[in-house]
This record gives structure tokens, C-alpha cells and sequence, in this order.
């Protein structure tokens, strides 16, 4: 019974190397989204192929969408990009992109060489409506519902495993 | 030796002055003093996401820029300071502020240190007593006669 006490500091010890251990899965670039939950935020933006056309949230209304925000000059976009031109074509779900601070014409002429995976890209120039989305490592990615409610947030760009496992079983869900 | 010791002083200064003018603040963006003192003060209170151990007054990230327009801009509209405060964390969530407010998730973050300190203590002072009281024959007697122990000479 004495000898126990000596087992304290061995517990505390394990204790310890648990949370480090927890500590090593997490990545502090992930800031969880406060926005998750509640409703997008108003825009109203021009498409950055016709610029005189505008949309805004309201039109976007009644459906569930994706929210890509993307940049010609982001090189993770790059990489992630493949994958949402392959997703796009099985057309599960409209994919809206948000070009993030870009050039207009170095936006068409990216799309033009990696493919258009976008229902129609919304120019953002300045970025106002990326600080709106929360938006700090492009690329991000928003699954809105059909009443205009965030209900998911990527950060960094999408993986199959992130689709397969998190995205369609949520777009299932929001679509029955 | 003395050289040396000059030398490494000069080196320290050296180090220490770059360091500062890395670290240097962006520049201000329009020219009313007042309005900018008052840009940066809220601009410090908030952590740049993108380089996440500098506040959007010290980060040149392109994010932090825009979001010193945004306060700005804000500030230039009649909107106080809290309001600034909480339109970002609106979107950015309590990780913006560099001192997080006190709440349910934060509670152990605030009091972990001090809790840690009164219980480290409270161990000590229990400890120290409990050995206190202890009669003399439960320690090892010291070895007086050892010719080397430096202590006792």
C-alpha cells in the first residue's frame, strides 16, 4: 500500500504524455469556424466571365451548393483542383467559386488551362467577401444548405478521403 | 577574454537590433495620425490567421492588410471599438483575439497556470511539515568524519 504513492508521479506522467500525444494530431492552421451553423453571408457579386451579370445569395437560394474559394496565384488550389474538376462532372452538387483577390483575366485563363469546375466563379477583387466567409487559407470550401446555412467548412484544399467520408454523406443528408 | 566578451556584446546587439527591425509595423495607410494610432491599438488586440504568432498591426500577410482596411474603414464609419472587435470574431471566431475572453472553454486556459502553482505549493508546504515533524532518527545520520565532503569542512 505504501508503494503505491510512488505510482503517482508515473500517472501524472501518462497523463501528460496523453495530451502531448493529442497535441501532435492537431493542426494549428485549422481555427475552427464560427460561422459553421449560421447563414452565409450576404453577397452580391459579378461572375468573373461576364462581369455585367451579378449573384447574390438570394439566388442561390432553396438549393444546396458548394463554395470553393479559389486564386490563380494560390498554389494549393492548384493541386486540389483535379479532384473538384472530376467531382464537378458527376454533377452531385453545383459548385460556385469564389475568385479570391485575383486578376480577372489570370482567373479565365486558369480556368481555361486546369478546367471549369464551377457553375459560374464570383469575382471577389478586393476580398471583402472572403473576410465576410471568415476566409485565411485559400483554399476553403463551404457546404451552404438549402435555407442558406453554413454547414460545413474545409480548409486547405479537399481530399478524396474528405469528400467520400464528410462531404457526400452531408450533402445526402442536407438533399433528402 | 575581455575581446571576446566585446565582441559577443556587439553580436547580441546586432541580433537584437534586426530583430526589432523585422519586426517593424507596417506602414500606415492614410494620413490622419489619430485614426491610425487608433487602427493599430485594435489591430494589435488581434492575431493574424494566416502567420498565427503576429497581431494584423505587426503581419505584412496580405490578409492582415485587408483587414486593417476593414477596421479602418470601420473606424472611419463612427463604429467603436468593440464593434470592430466583434465583427472579426464573427467570422474569425475568439482565436482572432490575442487575450481571449474568459468563458466554459477557456476557464483552463486562464486558471491551468495558477491552479498548477497552488497545488505545486500546497504539495511543497505539505511535504516540508510532514518532514518536519519526522524525530531525527528517521533521517540518515550525516557522516561527520568523511574527509571530503566540502560542506563540513
Amino acid at each position: 500500500m505504501k508503494h503505491v504513492r510512488y505510482l503517482v508521479p508515473m500517472g501524472i506522467l501518462l497523463v501528460l504524455l496523453y495530451f502531448l500525444r493529442a497535441g501532435l494530431n492537431l493542426n494549428p492552421k485549422e481555427v475552427p469556424s464560427p460561422l459553421i451553423g449560421k447563414p452565409a453571408p450576404e453577397f452580391s457579386l459579378p461572375r468573373l466571365d461576364q462581369p455585367e451579370q451579378r449573384i447574390s445569395r438570394a439566388e442561390l437560394r432553396g438549393q444546396v451548393w458548394m463554395l470553393n474559394v479559389w486564386a490563380s496565384w494560390c498554389v494549393a488550389c492548384r493541386q486540389e483542383h483535379p479532384l473538384l474538376v472530376q467531382y464537378a462532372k458527376q454533377s452531385k452538387v453545383p459548385i460556385y467559386g469564389l475568385n479570391y483577390k485575383d486578376e480577372r483575366t489570370a482567373g479565365i485563363k486558369w480556368l481555361a488551362d486546369f478546367g471549369n469546375p464551377y457553375t459560374a466563379s464570383l469575382s471577389d477583387r478586393d476580398g471583402r467577401v472572403g473576410i465576410d466567409f471568415g476566409v485565411y487559407g485559400v483554399p476553403e470550401t463551404f457546404v451552404i444548405d438549402r435555407d442558406g446555412v453554413i454547414r460545413y467548412k474545409q480548409i486547405g484544399p479537399l481530399t478524396p478521403e474528405v469528400l467520400r467520408d464528410t462531404i457526400e454523406p452531408l450533402l445526402k443528408e442536407l438533399n433528402s | 577574454m575581455r575581446s571576446l566578451l566585446t565582441r559577443l556584446v556587439i553580436s547580441l546587439a546586432w541580433a537584437l537590433a534586426c530583430g526589432a527591425c523585422i519586426a517593424a509595423e507596417a506602414l500606415p495607410a492614410s494620413d490622419n495620425p489619430a485614426l491610425e494610432a487608433r487602427v493599430m491599438k485594435i489591430s494589435s488586440e488581434l492575431r493574424c490567421l494566416v502567420c498565427q504568432n503576429e497581431t494584423i498591426a505587426a503581419s505584412h500577410a496580405d490578409l492582415a492588410v485587408d483587414l486593417r482596411r476593414q477596421v479602418r474603414e470601420m473606424l472611419q464609419n463612427g463604429q467603436n471599438e468593440q464593434q470592430v472587435i466583434d465583427y472579426m470574431t464573427a467570422r474569425y471566431g475568439d482565436f482572432v483575439l490575442y487575450r481571449p475572453p474568459f468563458k466554459a472553454l477557456t476557464a483552463l486556459l486562464w486558471i491551468g497556470p495558477a491552479v498548477m502553482v497552488v497545488v505545486g505549493l500546497g504539495t511543497l508546504f505539505v511535504v516540508l511539515r510532514r518532514r518536519s515533524r519526522l524525530a531525527d532518527d528517521a533521517f540518515e545520520p550525516d557522516d561527520k568524519d568523511a574527509p571530503n565532503d566540502p560542506h563540513l569542512s
